[in-house]
């Protein structure tokens, strides 16, 4: 295998793959609306995004099995849009393995070399490499139908990895897998990715596996690009309610933008009976529609007695921040519990406790009532 | 293991054929299928020339047909005509399936529609228009050589036995995983070696089961035959049913017998090449 070093922050960027504005579209249908986005070597990027969003076709764009109607692609520099996918420096795991099944396991490896007229002995050693690289040695002699799912998909791996690609796609690598399996493919997938330096772009609709598992995520609706970023980027500072709300749990108020300083902003919005505060400016227009988007796990709660006054958060002008409500129902998850809180507007509110002690999920039950709270840089405001 | 286990009460579908009424219906099928076939070997060693009463056993008639030179001409044309056609066919119909399968084409319906003509439009009706056919469009030569004469029966057999090749590896590529064409060809395959390294092992079973239904297709086949066959061209099945115009001797029976066996065995043979895959594509 090739031995690129993994990318450090020290390195510079070179871009392996290049996507611009390339559109497609079937008949009226435009499955792929314009994307530019610019992949560099050695990373672990993910394509997100529901079904139909376009992910897949932007994966076969690249690898070159569909052609885009505008715009162009290029890899390593290279302007690929007309090439063919056998002349491409890519190769790809596909969603169902495609492994050949009256091939041995070591055919099936050997097979792109084969093709490529690579020598017998050098393909041996190759394939024995490849076999070792995805823990598959001493499998070379068997058929794809005395294999297990996880196998095949090893097989695969193999297949593509052994002709050492400048990208390695993956399509839905783990959806066939079940649940512990796929666990564990998700840290080797990793893991590999690490040992060979080799970049990985996959397509995920799980949202869980591409933060797990990528160093940047693009997030894709309706085929246009929403956002592209680290996965802490797209969680903590999502650009629109699609990617909070397609990234993690969220709860979302609309609301109206009263103050907007370079240090602090204010928002008030319908069903909070009391203002947001933030610690940051928001540059919107005065008066514009946004949505305070704050994670569940970014609320605090604390038993409230009737008849209290409402108290203060130390970052926030007293009032702001803190709502009273009820708790209505509470799910117990053993690290954490969710926590269904509904305020004096009728609207709930999920909120998320860890459980820090082994007594901590007594504090609460349910038609309790409570106040709800969180910092003035908790939330993220958004406009679209 | 568990999901094996059966409960007494409740009989699976082959349970039932432990069952005394259901044994007593697959003997009863048996006995009516075969015994005619039966029948007919065991006659066919039988000392009578009027062949109507058992008078003994004797290979007489074997040695009669063995040396019955017009008989034995009429089976060597028979089983080219079946070679021949069969060959053709298979490559006919594997490319028309391919074509129906990978490439979308205007009139498309209507091609795969006109496929399956030759399957439904009645043998007599395809006899007479290839009888017409051979006479008046395309008139074949009568005084070729061999095998040259049997070109018109040749051709006559292809156009009914290949669409049926066609529908068999038709429906076999429909279970071709397109992923498995799209890996080869990421792979670094071109379209012709994706075509041969992946594409052709996967259609290997339907091709075995089309090339064995268009073989006894041919070898059998009387109707179309009769009509586009010459003097000097007889296949088997015209000449035994010349030979029972005159009367039904054993030796009808041992040149059948001698037919069927054959049949069996090169069936057997090519079914036992391919493995299970091929036994089962050809049941379906």
């Amino acid at each position: 295998m090739s031995q690129t070093p993994k990318r450090t922050d020290a390195m510079p960027r070179r871009p392996i793959i290049t996507f611009e504005n390339v559109t497609k579209r079937y008949g009226k249908v435009v499955a792929v609306d314009n994307v530019s986005l610019t992949i560099d070597e050695g990373e672990f990027f993910a394509l997100l995004g529901p079904s139909g969003c376009g992910k897949t076709t932007l994966l076969r764009m690249v690898a070159g099995f569909e052609t885009p109607d505008e715009g162009r692609i290029l890899i390593d520099g290279k302007d690929v849009t007309a090439i063919a996918p056998n002349r491409r420096p890519v190769n790809m795991v596909f969603q169902s393995y495609a492994v050949f099944p009256h091939m041995t396991v070591a055919d099936n490896v050997a097979y792109g070399l084969k093709v490529a007229g690579t020598p017998e002995a050098e393909r041996r050693t190759r394939v024995a490499e490849a076999l070792a690289l995805v823990k598959l040695d001493g499998y070379g002699e068997r058929k794809p139908d005395q294999l297990s799912g996880g196998q095949r998909q090893r097989v695969a791996l193999a297949r593509a990895l052994v002709k050492r690609p400048r990208v390695l796609l993956l399509d839905e690598p783990l959806s066939a897998l079940d649940a512990k399996l796929r666990e564990q493919m998700r840290f080797e997938l990793t893991q590999l990715q690490q040992t060979i330096g080799v970049t990985f772009l996959i397509v995920t609709h799980d949202q869980d596996e591409a933060l797990a598992m990528a160093d940047r995520c693009a997030v894709m609706n309706r085929g246009a690009l929403q956002q592209a970023g680290a996965p802490s980027d797209l969680y903590e500072f999502p650009n629109s309610r699609f990617v909070a709300d397609f990234i993690g749990q969220v709860n979302m108020f609309e609301g109206r933008l009263t103050v907007d300083e370079p240090d602090h902003a204010q928002i008030t919005a319908g069903e909070l009976d009391a203002p947001v505060f933030l610690d940051h400016g928001v540059t919107g227009a005065h008066g514009a529609t946004v949505w305070v988007a704050v994670r569940p796990e970014k609320i605090e709660l604390s038993s409230r007695e009737l008849d209290q006054p409402r108290p203060s958060m130390e970052d926030a002008p007293p009032g702001a921040n803190v709502f009273p409500g009820v708790i209505r129902h509470i799910v117990y998850l053993g690290s954490e519990s969710a926590y269904e809180v509904q305020l004096a507007s009728g609207r709930t509110v999920k909120a998320l406790r860890t459980n820090l002690t082994r007594w901590d999920q007594e504090d609460f039950s349910e038609g309790q009532p409570v106040w709800l709270a969180w910092h003035a840089c908790s939330p993220a405001i958004l406009f679209s | 293991m568990r999901a094996t286990v059966r409960t007494r009460e409740k009989p699976g579908p082959l349970d039932y054929l432990s069952r005394w009424p259901l044994r007593l219906w697959v003997a009863a099928t048996t006995v009516f299928l075969y015994s005619p076939l039966i029948t007919l070997m065991v006659f066919s060693f039988n000392n009578s020339r009027r062949n109507i009463v058992w008078r003994g056993f004797t290979l007489d008639y074997y040695a009669m047909v063995l040396s019955d030179e017009g008989l034995i001409q009429a089976f060597v044309n028979s089983l080219t005509i079946a070679l021949v056609s069969t060959a053709l066919s298979v490559v006919l119909g594997a490319a028309t399936a391919l074509l129906l399968w990978r490439f979308r084409f205007p009139f498309k319906p209507a091609l795969e529609g006109a496929l399956s003509l030759p399957i439904v439009v009645p043998e007599i009706c395809m006899g007479v228009a290839l009888l017409v056919f051979f006479t008046k469009v395309v008139p074949w030569p009568t005084n070729l050589i061999w095998p040259f004469n049997l070109g018109a029966i040749i051709i006559a057999h292809i156009s009914f036995s290949f669409s049926f090749v066609a529908s068999v590896v038709r429906a076999r590529l429909a279970s071709f995983n397109r992923e498995q064409g799209e890996a080869a060809r990421d792979l670094g395959a071109s379209e012709w070696r994706t075509l041969v390294d992946i594409i052709i092992p996967h259609m290997k079973p339907g091709l075995f089961a089309g090339a064995l239904l268009a073989f006894t297709l041919s070898l059998d086949d009387f109707v179309i035959t009769f009509f586009t066959s010459g003097p000097d061209t007889t296949t088997f099945p015209v000449k035994v049913y010349s030979m029972i115009r005159f009367s039904v001797t054993p030796e009808v029976n041992a040149a059948s017998t001698i037919l069927i066996v054959i049949t069996v065995a090169l069936t057997a043979i090519a079914l036992r090449m391919q493995g299970p895959d091929a036994a089962e594509a050809a049941h379906k």
